[in-house]
């Protein structure tokens, strides 16, 4: 008996090469997914960033980060989607009748998930590079800003996971990203939190985005970071498992 | 090893409080061809994902190749391959990169060259690099046929394989389910269109409220219509008589 456990590599790269030619295919998704963040990133840098007090005299440098984050939670709208789709025709089912590693079918999309955020991402820092965006970060911290969105990315895609294969509809796969959207304008991502009323000031302050954002902020403006990089790394993890938890128990539950 | 491919003893599923299956039972030989016949609504999908282990059966017991499909699953669908009732092919990638990625999960040693061959079988050699969203209708049923193929497995599954197809498509995949068998593939198909059950299937069964209520050959299955009366052209009954006597029948009662 051949077990599946012994493929697990061998048909996850034939999953994850398959999701990659489906983006490959339809890049306009990722170039879609980069227009609303790029729009915030021009809105606030343009006509909000002169009445936005930040203490700093970059707002793009200040901003990115965020922008960053809405640009992955956006993007993990299409993991839904592209889950949602491969669930609702037939092809799942025949891989299911096939012997191959059922988690390999989710770990396919969430891997290509990061494949694609990553290129939306790379997309905006050229275009904030082009609004003015300069980082004195040295490539250790470049790597560390790496390894935190790709974690953010693992996290927010094991969560499209659950509403890609429960979700009725198209729009529903979806929706579910327009709450995670919100965060980072209830964050430090655009405003310093200190202005904020003293209730959402405490959630502003102990919600996952915050964390991450001024991880990130501090990698990139070359200060040390503090004690916010490990509740950011904690709380990524921590999602990551929740998320794949829950989106293993439904898949075996459905199949 | 036994001489039965599949074997299914007092097989029940309900979906919520509508009860499918409701005691189903047959056996088929290997390297025959079993056609599963029923109206629409009757429950073949039904047996036949639960047959594929894509489904669990509520209660009874289910072989495939000797392996029960629901605590060896694994073991079954190292043997079997299924063509669903709605096609299972990839839109997005080309003919050619469904089979070879089909192959590659059958971990084939060379999935170009058993993409080539499929595709010259199927007549798909010139469609191979395009789009399956392009294709027609027949031609995606084909690939879908073509990728159920790969690797040879023993038990083959068609759910209503000529649906939709045209009548000169449909004689193509009657020439494929032939051939199968003749090659020694066990081939189990899901019909509702009788003519398709006489001209291919070895062991033909009735699902019909649940239950089978016919199963045999052709000439068995003739043999429960009612002797023809003696009229001035003594007339054979087609299946179709014979179906629809039997469900006559039953629901006299
Ligand atoms: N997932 C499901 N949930 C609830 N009811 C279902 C489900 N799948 C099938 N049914 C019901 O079970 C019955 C049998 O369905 P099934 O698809 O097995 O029939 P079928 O013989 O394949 O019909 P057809 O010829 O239309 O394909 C139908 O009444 C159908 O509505
Ligand atoms: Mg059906």
């Amino acid at each position: 008996m051949e077990g599946t456990k012994k493929h697990f590599f061998n048909d996850l790269s034939v999953m994850l090469g398959r999701s990659m030619r489906h983006i490959s295919r339809s890049m306009d998704t990722i170039i879609t997914v980069t227009i609303m963040p790029i729009g915030f990133m021009l809105l606030f840098v343009y006509v909000l960033g002169g009445a936005i007090q930040t203490g700093t005299d970059n707002y793009v440098n200040y901003l990115l980060p965020g922008i960053l984050l809405i640009a992955i939670a956006s993007g993990i709208a299409y993991t839904a989607l592209r889950l949602f789709i491969d669930v609702q025709g037939g092809i799942f089912e025949r891989f299911h009748t096939m012997p191959i590693s059922r988690s390999t079918l989710l770990w396919g999309h969430v891997l290509s998930s990061l494949v694609s955020n990553a290129l939306s991402v790379v997309i905006i820092i050229i275009v904030a590079l082009i609004m003015g965006f300069r980082s004195p970060a040295g490539i250790l911290s470049w790597l560390a800003v790496t390894g935190i969105l790709a974690l953010f990315t693992l996290a927010l895609s094991w969560i499209a996971i659950i509403p890609g294969l429960s979700a009725k509809s198209v729009d529903g796969a979806g929706a579910f990203s327009y709450p995670i959207l919100f965060l980072p304008f209830i964050s430090s991502a655009f405003v310093p939190t200190e202005s904020m009323p003293s209730v959402v000031r405490a959630f502003a302050e102990n919600q996952p985005v915050t964390s991450i954002v001024e991880s990130i902020r501090a990698l990139l403006s070359g200060y040390s970071v503090d004690n916010d990089i490990w509740v950011a790394l904690a709380w990524c993890v921590g999602i990551v498992l929740v998320a794949y938890f829950f989106a293993m128990r439904m898949y075996k539950k459905r199949v | 090893m036994q001489n039965h491919s599949i074997q299914v003893i007092g097989l029940q599923k309900s979906y919520k409080q509508l009860q499918v299956l409701k005691g189903v039972d047959f056996e088929v030989e290997k390297g025959s061809i079993f056609a599963l016949l029923g109206s629409n609504g009757a429950g073949k999908t039904t047996v036949v994902k639960i047959l594929t282990t894509l489904l669990k059966p509520d209660s009874g017991t289910v072989t495939v190749h000797g392996f029960n499909v629901v605590s060896k699953p694994e073991h079954v669908r190292q043997v079997i391959s299924l063509t669903g009732q709605f096609a299972a092919v990839d839109e997005i990638l080309t003919g050619r990169e469904n089979l070879i990625m089909i192959s590659k999960l059958r971990h084939l040693k060379n999935p170009h060259q058993v993409a080539d061959e499929l595709l010259k079988r199927f007549g798909l050699t010139d469609a191979a690099d395009r789009r399956v969203s392009t294709y027609s209708g027949g031609m995606r049923r084909r690939l879908d046929i073509a990728l159920s193929l790969v690797g040879k497995p023993q038990i083959i599954f068609f759910d209503e394989p000529t649906t939709g197809l045209d009548p000169e498509s449909r004689i193509e995949v009657w020439k494929i389910v032939k051939e199968l068998s003749d090659g020694g593939t066990t081939v189990f198909l899901t019909t509702q269109y009788l003519e398709e059950a006489e001209q291919l299937a070895d062991q033909i069964a009735i699902l019909h409220e649940g239950r089978i209520i016919a199963n045999g050959t052709l000439s068995e299955l003739k043999m429960l219509f009612p002797s023809p009366k003696v009229e001035y052209v003594e007339k054979q009954p087609t299946l179709e008589e014979i179906f629809l006597a039997i469900v006559g029948k039953k629901e006299d009662k």
